[in-house]
């Protein structure tokens, strides 16, 4: 395998480049409603290295789960249509056959979804399910199978796994199960994984045990993580880079470091703002004014102008993702000019002061 | 040894304990076992731990959504399960639980305004102008415009879908409303607003409030006093600053200490505490203390003896055989 450099934290990492393992150009997705066509999201522009830690966020309803689905053309029905491209290792996944797809699906690219018990089949053991997994892939013999599966259940942290591969889903906690999940969405060794609110659902020890897990993934076997999240700890403390979107559409793509320590775009700043953590305690806690545009009445050029402290005449132009040097890229048209306060700002003052290291 | 109830208790929970059959039926999964607290009227009341530990049983199990299978829990002193029927009914209205997923709570071919007015319909509240009334105030309250009633859930986003179910549980004046990870699918901005509404709320209208978290920031946010628990039981007890700042417990240290925290890495410290091993079973629980299989401080009496819930500090419990230890120490 030829040896990519696993992503460094920090600014000198560079978006994509071309030694992308997954470049999406132009993706949107449009869904039929009742009340119409419906572009669900447009433009959105993204790579992912290969071992790359690449968190999504972005407000409730802004796209970040159908662009996942949309990568493994696992969108609902009603889809009306997908534009654009999605490069992955020499094939555009958004155009492929069927055929190709399901070669893709599962094998080099899986993904884990937030409640893990849907996703496991009640009526077969958890081996069975990571077991057949593997088998429908690769065809290796149903001993080999379980030797391996035993041997993924160990790497994800499950005691004693020959004493649990023959238990049934309900038979585990919330945590093992999320766990079982993570180990068949890696039996077959992917290149990408997708994660999304892969945690939300458990206690922040468990959290704390799977994104390890992950993060050691990423550097020992150099898949690349795919991570939908709204909790920015968990993006900071997981991912080297960062994606936030708003309404259907990428506005900012930076370092993790540099997205927390200076955000490029209005939206950015005004979610590091809404933060508990860097809260006075029991104060009114602050949150973005107003509500995202229904897609029906979207404006012209900056979507978010309505809700931006700073729109100034000349926002309302058609916009794009522009380049801010070192890798980094936000869809602002007055990033150059703005100087928005980012986590540091508010940490001085709040309970999470006591966290922070001494230096 | 139990908390004294005080007189200003809206719920008092004396050894709570909850059972469910495991489903080969050979077994129960003891969920909640022997747990005691008082939730004072008009406080908030955070209650975080170890998934699976028995958090959402307890809140079903204040509102009546469940029996428990021991001990007791009274409301403003009275025990509602001996009320007659009737009475038992309408006094339920008082004591509401709100759910993580609001898609599960809102029937998806009624419009939002009929939703509303469900409950106070199925309570057969006032004339039909003032349930009305009723329902348009709730949907004020919450900032959700008159126009949506019109709406189906499928046309609203999540974060207003939520205002629905909070506007449900309002119409009917409840004096305590159980919020069950109500925010934690809310994105930060939509979850700020969401938790100003329950303050301003809570301030106007006297609400009391249990609230349910894996969010260690929300919950130290708007609590007043925080209880954790693991297993089945809780392992400690008190006042917000205390038990975030000063945590008693070894299984609070180390919760506390796995909260991811949207900082750079320069600024992040490295204390946390990795628990080791796997989470027991509430079938068969380990003998003692129930932490002590990932305790780093275990010693050998805490195999063999339970610690007892003692107030170690004024209104601070905690279960553990060393809490008063100044410095804990790995042996
Ligand atoms: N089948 C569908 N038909 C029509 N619209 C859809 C469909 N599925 C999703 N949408 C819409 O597409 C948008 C993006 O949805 P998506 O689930 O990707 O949001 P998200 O960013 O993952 O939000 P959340 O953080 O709440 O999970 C939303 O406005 C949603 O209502
Ligand atoms: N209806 C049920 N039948 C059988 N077991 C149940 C039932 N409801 C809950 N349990 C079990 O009881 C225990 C406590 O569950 P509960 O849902 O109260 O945990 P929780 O603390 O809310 O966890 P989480 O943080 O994951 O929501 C778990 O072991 C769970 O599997
Ligand atoms: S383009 Fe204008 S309105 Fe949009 S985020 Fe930038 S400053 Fe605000
Ligand atoms: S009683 Fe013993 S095992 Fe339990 S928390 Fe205290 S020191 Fe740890
Ligand atoms: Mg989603
Ligand atoms: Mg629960």
């Amino acid at each position: 395998m030829a040896a990519a450099q696993p992503a460094q934290r920090g600014s000198e990492v560079v978006a994509g480049g071309p030694q992308a393992l997954m470049s999406v150009r132009g993706l949107g997705i449009r869904f039929k409603t009742s009340h119409g066509v419906w572009q669900a999201t447009r433009k959105i522009d993204f790579d992912i290295a290969p071992g790359e830690r690449v968190g999504i966020v972005g407000e409730s309803g802004c796209g970040k789960t159908i662009t996942g689905l949309s990568i493994l053309r696992l969108l609902p029905n009603n889809l009306a249509g997908l534009d654009g491209s999605i490069h992955f290792d020499g094939t555009d996944l958004a155009s492929c056959s069927t055929r190709e797809m399901r070669a893709i699906r599962g094998r080099r690219i899986a993904m884990i979804f937030q409640e893990p018990m849907s996703a496991l089949d009640p009526v077969f053991t958890v081996g069975h399910q990571i077991a057949e997994t593997l088998r429908v892939h690769t065809g290796v013999t149903k001993e080999e199978a379980r030797e391996r599966t035993l041997e993924m259940l160990r790497r994800v942290g499950i005691a004693s796994p020959e004493r649990r591969i023959d238990d049934y889903p309900h038979q585990l906690s919330g945590g093992m199960r999320q766990r079982v999940m993570i180990a068949a969405s890696l039996i077959c060794g992917p290149q990408l994984l997708i994660a999304d609110e892969p945690t939300t659902a458990l206690d922040v020890t468990v959290q704390a045990q799977i994104l390890e897990l992950l993060r050691d993934l990423s550097e020992t076997s150099n898949t690349a993580l795919m991570l939908i999240t709204h909790d920015l700890g968990v993006v900071a403390e997981t991912c080297t880079r960062m994606i936030t979107m708003y309404a259907g559409e990428v506005i900012e793509d930076a370092a993790v470091d540099d997205a927390l320590v200076r955000p490029l775009h209005p939206y950015t700043s005004g979610l590091l703002r809404s933060l508990p953590h860097l809260s006075p305690r029991h104060g009114k806690l602050p949150s973005i004014p107003g509500r995202v545009p229904s897609i029906m009445d979207m404006p012209n050029g900056c979507r978010f102008k309505a809700r931006c402290a700073h729109a100034v005449a000349g926002c309302e132009k058609e916009q794009a993702l522009l380049d801010a040097g070192n890798g980094r890229k936000v869809r602002c048209w007055r990033f150059r000019e703005l100087d928005l306060p980012g986590a540091l700002q508010h940490a001085a003052t709040a309970p999470i002061a006591a966290m922070v290291a001494s230096p | 040894m139990t908390p004294q109830a005080a007189n200003n208790a809206i719920v008092s929970v004396r050894d709570l304990q909850v059972g469910f059959q495991t489903t080969d039926r050979r077994a129960i999964v003891k969920a909640v076992d022997g747990v005691s607290f008082d939730v004072r009227r008009g406080e908030t009341f955070g209650i975080i731990g170890e998934s699976g530990s028995g958090k959402t049983t307890i809140g079903r199990a204040l509102v009546f959504l469940l029996k428990p299978s021991g001990g007791a829990i009274l409301h403003n002193g009275v025990d509602p399960l001996a009320m007659p029927r009737q009475q038992f009914q309408s006094h339920r209205r008082d004591y509401q639980i709100i759910f993580q997923d609001p898609n599960a709570a809102l029937n998806p071919r009624m419009t939002i305004l009929s939703s509303v007015l469900e409950p106070l319909e199925l309570a057969r509240a006032g004339s039909k102008a003032e349930r009305l009334q009723r329902a348009h105030e709730a949907m004020d309250r919450v900032g959700l415009p008159q126009d949506l009633g019109e709406r189906y859930p499928h046309q609203l986003s999540g974060g207003q879908k939520q205002r629905v179910v909070i506007a449900r549980a309002l119409t009917l004046r409840p004096k305590l409303i159980v919020c069950d990870e109500v925010v934690a699918a809310l994105d930060m901005s939509i979850r700020g607003d969401v938790l100003n509404l329950f303050a301003e709320l809570q301030r106007d209208l006297g609400l009391t409030y249990v609230f349910i978290t894996h969010d260690l920031a929300v919950v130290s946010h708007i609590s007043e006093r925080i209880a954790v628990m693991y297993l089945g039981r809780f392992v400690e007890l008190g006042p917000t600053e205390k038990v975030s700042e000063r945590p008693l417990h070894p299984y609070t240290q180390a919760l506390l200490s796995a909260e991811p925290r949207p900082l750079p890495s320069t600024m992040r410290g490295n204390n946390r505490i990795v628990l080791q091993g796997e989470i027991p079973s509430p079938i068969d629980p380990p003998s003692g203390c129930r932490f002590r299989t990932r305790c780093q401080y275990a010693q050998a009496v805490c195999a063999e003896k339970t610690p007892d819930w003692r107030e170690l500090m004024p209104d601070h419990w905690v279960a553990c055989h060393f809490a008063d230890r100044p410095n804990f120490s790995p042996n």
